[in-house]
């Protein structure tokens, strides 16, 4: 069936604002950081309470909420310059994601695919993910500042992919033409963008830390973060999420490589890959059980394991010619 | 930190040895315990990592053979290092190879103590309530006035406990209550000790156990594997799984020689490819039939229609349609009359307009002479083209599907070296022949089907038809169903192990001592959590049972009435 040119025009189009409405949404972050106060100390250490009533007394730790669960500051009219900046932040970064999906499923009507058959398409719905998952995480813990950070890499990567990736709209090979490829690339797109939150909250958390041994790096930086621990836990829980994700998208791909190659498992440099990300985050989860391995070795581990997944989208697909390189540039 | 690694890491250090007997004894003692500690684990994890990345940089020998033999020339004396050190083989090297079983003794090493501790875990009740529960990373105490029976508040707390494994212990002094004792009778005090979340163990010991039984499946896999390629002409001809000589070529596993490989033929009738205008391939389609089993001695045919990404699979194998090319049919009449047909596969240069080159090679009929043989051979070589154009007077291909298909031909006679005992390939002519002169070029001729051309000596070249092939692999993994389902159980236990928080909640029941006025005291509930393996979301839990826990303790209390008692849904 022919290529929709219209819709493959306008998904192009809802693409660019994505990344405008993107752009935005971090500056506006970045006004939130630099207006706002430091981290407030009272939502990122455990409460000391201790209340009296009714003719009982209580007192404990970490009685009430969640030390890293969002905080609602104020209603309406008292909130302060920074805490406004902040949710119009969110709300554009909302916005741009739904911009961003509509771009996606209009390239998929003008191909008459599932819209993941080549680099710029895998890209585009890897960066979704990731925004999707910095939004979900954002209800849990108390984030907000961090939006730029998440956005910055996710940035670069939809500018790569929108113009050294881009590949005209096509349909893909008969061998790519399976509803296991479906499942398989997009369950490890998934992942991958998933993962990307974890690879920010550690970074993020290597640089805390540093600030912390010594208050001359990253001055201006440092004080903005969440605490060491609120990282930590950030990227541990999402990791947790991501890394089952990308081991049944591994599953899933050995069981299309089985019936479209022959073999489940060949250690094609794509395959191998995803192999070395695997036993890197695995190695992750490890260290986090391990004595002297904890916090910092954790965090490097885990920024490992991110660039590892990226380099084998990027890296991978253009230089070396596996059976996977289908996912070419056009 | 887990149970296991304070079982692995706090180990005591062994005393010195005073023997030989007892020094080699305390080495391998340190080393097993070394080799299956939890950090040991980790940096062969990374080391596993680090060595499998040349296999994604690197050409590999099992992947693509003539890369690596460019690559070797291409880099000179690095190239024969890296080659040396099997840098182009790299899963079955010998530091490969050395990495992953150190990883498997350490996981067997590791998993064994552990399956043991799980099974004594799982009888055991839950550890004595500690005396300050002050110090837990999550506490909470409350005090209230009421008149109930410590043991009363304590069955009321129990019953919001309900799915936890559960203690409970009277401790009769505490260093606080002692010194009321006298005088104001027993303090009574009633602990609970309760731990949930010990499914958390089991999903990580399925995991590791699955992901052991992984490897094993995978590495018998290996040794008891066999694929073979052969290419087969989509005109009705056959073939059959009944030896490695029918094969083009075959890679057998380590334990496999050939020799009794699963018997089951096929015939391939038909060939059909769709191409996008393009011509970009959309899909491959052929019509085939096969016997296995019965069929093989009833000699019935099942029909099968094999396409990309559905093999077919019979008798324990596998076959898959991998490619296919065309084959022309050229009819050579001898100057005595004879005629020999000849129909071979031509390899694609060009897989997007499928130009195809080859070679088609006669012997004359009725010559047992070998001298006069070697002076009459024919080979018909050149390219091929599908949907012909033609570029400066050379032959090319603007389309992959049969739409114009032309040949353009070089036919030389004389001697092809055949006998020289160098396999040759199908596709060209000996270029040492030529070289030497024993084989000449004796004609050039651009033909469409159905044209002729004639040789010096009065031979006659028909170019009569063009027909597909396909080629086909057949692949055989006796283990790779097991290693789909250790797979899936090593996900199960991964989403367990990664989600269940193994958690612990301590209540400790007390009343304060009746003062001189006061009819009664008051209850003391002291609450204190930990989690076992990760403290992240454990505040939320804690924080919502032990308000639950509380209310139930506290509906006992007189003046407390209006409190909703322990029914919370939360
Ligand atoms: C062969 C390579 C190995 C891989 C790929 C691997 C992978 C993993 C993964 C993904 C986890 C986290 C999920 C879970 O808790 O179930 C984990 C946890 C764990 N592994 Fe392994 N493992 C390996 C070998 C070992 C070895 C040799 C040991 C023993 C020293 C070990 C001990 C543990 C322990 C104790 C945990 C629990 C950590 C915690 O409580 O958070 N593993 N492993």
């Amino acid at each position: 069936m022919p290529v929709n040119e219209m819709l493959a025009q306008n998904s192009q189009h809802a693409y660019v604002a994505a990344v405008t409405i993107y752009v935005l949404s971090m500056f506006f972050y970045l006004a939130e950081a630099a207006f706002g106060r430091k981290a407030e100390k009272t939502a990122a250490e455990p409460a000391k309470a201790l209340v009296t009533s009714g003719g009982a007394t209580v007192t404990g730790t970490t009685v009430g909420p969640d030390p890293d669960a969002p905080v609602n500051t104020g209603t309406r009219g008292n909130r302060p310059l920074a805490e406004r900046l902040g949710r119009m932040a969110v709300a554009l970064t909302v916005l741009g994601a739904a911009v961003h999906l509509l771009s996606i499923v209009l390239r998929g009507l003008a191909v008459h695919r599932w819209p993941l058959g080549n680099m710029y398409e895998f890209m585009s719905f890897v960066c979704l993910v990731a925004v999707i998952a910095w939004l979900i995480m954002l209800q849990r813990f108390q984030i907000r500042r961090l939006g730029a950070f998440v956005l910055i890499p996710v940035f670069i990567l939809m500018f790569l992919g929108g113009t050294v990736l881009y590949t005209q709209a096509e349909p893909v090979q008969p061998a790519l033409q399976s509803y296991w490829l479906v499942i398989h690339v997009t369950v490890v797109s998934t992942a991958c963008g998933v993962l990307l939150v974890p690879g920010v909250a550690s970074v993020l958390y290597l640089i805390k830390g540093a600030h912390e041994r010594n208050s001359a790096m990253f001055m201006r930086l440092g004080p903005k973060l969440p605490t060491q621990a609120t990282l930590d836990r950030l990227a541990y829980r999402t990791t947790i999420f991501g890394f089952p994700l990308f081991t049944f998208g591994v599953i899933c791909g050995a069981i299309w490589a089985e019936s479209a190659w022959g073999r489940f498992w060949g250690w094609d440099p794509k395959e191998t890959t995803a192999f070395i990300a695997w036993v890197v985050y695995a190695a992750y989860l490890h260290s986090r059980a391990t004595a002297g391995w904890r916090g910092n070795r954790a965090a490097i581990i885990n920024v490992l394991g991110f660039a590892v997944m990226i380099f084998n989208l990027f890296f991978i697909n253009l230089v070396t010619t596996g059976l996977h390189s289908y996912a070419g540039v056009g | 930190m887990t149970a296991t690694e304070a079982m692995v890491t706090e180990q005591e250090p062994p005393p010195p040895p005073q023997s030989g007997v007892r020094a080699v004894l305390a080495f391998l003692r340190n080393t097993w315990r070394g080799l299956t500690a939890m950090r040991t684990a980790l940096v062969l994890l990374f080391l596993l990592a680090l060595a499998a990345l040349p296999g994604a940089l690197l050409p590999q020998i099992a992947l693509n053979e003539p890369k690596v033999a460019q690559y070797i020339t291409d880099h000179g004396w690095w190239g024969r290092l890296l080659n040396k050190l099997q840098f182009f083989s790299v899963y079955g090297s010998v530091w490969f190879s050395a990495i992953y079983v150190l990883l498997f003794v350490s996981l067997v090493g590791c998993l064994l103590p552990r399956t043991v501790e799980y099974a004594r875990q799982s009888f055991v009740q839950p550890v004595i309530t500690p005396r300050n529960l002050s110090r837990l990373p999550h506490h909470l105490r409350a005090e209230f006035d009421s008149t109930a029976d410590v043991d009363d508040v304590a069955v009321d707390v129990r019953k919001q406990l309900r799915g936890w494994r559960l203690r409970q212990d009277v401790e009769d002094s505490l260093a606080g209550s002692s010194i009321n004792t006298a005088g104001q009778g027993a303090t009574r005090v009633v602990s609970l000790s309760t731990e949930r979340g010990f499914l958390r163990e089991t999903g990580n010991l399925v995991f590791h156990f699955a992901l052991l039984g992984l490897i094993v499946a995978f590495a018998v896999g290996k040794m008891f594997m066999y694929s073979g390629q052969v290419i087969v002409l989509a005109n009705g001809s056959e073939f059959c799984n009944s030896g490695v000589l029918n094969y083009d070529s075959f890679t057998p596993g380590l334990r496999v020689d050939g020799t009794r490989l699963d018997p089951f033929c096929v015939k391939i009738n038909d060939f059909q490819a769709g191409y996008l205008t393009n011509g970009q391939p959309d899909y491959y389609n052929s019509n085939i039939q096969y016997q296995s089993g019965e069929d093989l001695v009833t000699n019935t045919w099942q029909p099968y229609d094999l396409r990309e990404n559905a093999p077919l699979r019979t008798a324990g194998d596998r076959v898959y349609l991998l490619g296919h090319g065309y084959a022309p049919q050229f009819t050579v009449t001898f100057p005595d009359g004879q005629v020999r047909t000849g129909l071979i596969q031509w390899k694609p240069d060009d897989t997007s307009t499928m130009l195809s080159e080859g070679a088609t090679k006669f012997d004359p009929p009725d010559v047992t002479n070998t001298s006069v043989l070697v002076t009459k051979q024919i080979a018909i070589t050149g390219l091929f083209a599908p949907s012909a154009a033609y570029q400066d007077g050379l032959l090319t291909s603007t389309y992959p599907g049969l739409r114009n298909p032309a040949v353009s031909l070089d036919i030389y006679q004389g001697d092809l070296g055949e006998d020289a005992g160098t396999g040759q390939s199908i596709f060209t002519i000996d270029q040492s022949m030529l070289a030497n002169g024993r084989l000449k070029q004796v004609d050039k001729a651009n033909l469409t089907p159905g044209q002729t051309t004639k040789l010096p000596d009065g031979t006659t070249v028909k170019f009569d038809n063009v027909q597909q092939w396909v080629s086909l692999q057949v692949s055989h993994d006796p283990t790779q169903v097991y290693v789909l389902v250790f797979a899936l159980f090593m996900l199960g236990g991964l989403i367990v192990s990664l989600t269940v928080k193994r958690r612990r909640v301590w209540v400790r029941v007390s009343r304060t001592p009746a003062d001189d006025d006061d009819q009664g005291g008051r209850t003391v509930v002291e609450i204190g959590g930990l989690a076992r393996t990760d403290q992240a979301g454990y505040g939320e839990e804690f924080t919502r049972l032990s308000a639950r826990l509380l209310d139930a303790a506290r509906g006992r209390s007189p003046g407390q009435a209006a409190t909703p008692t322990g029914g919370k849904d939360s």
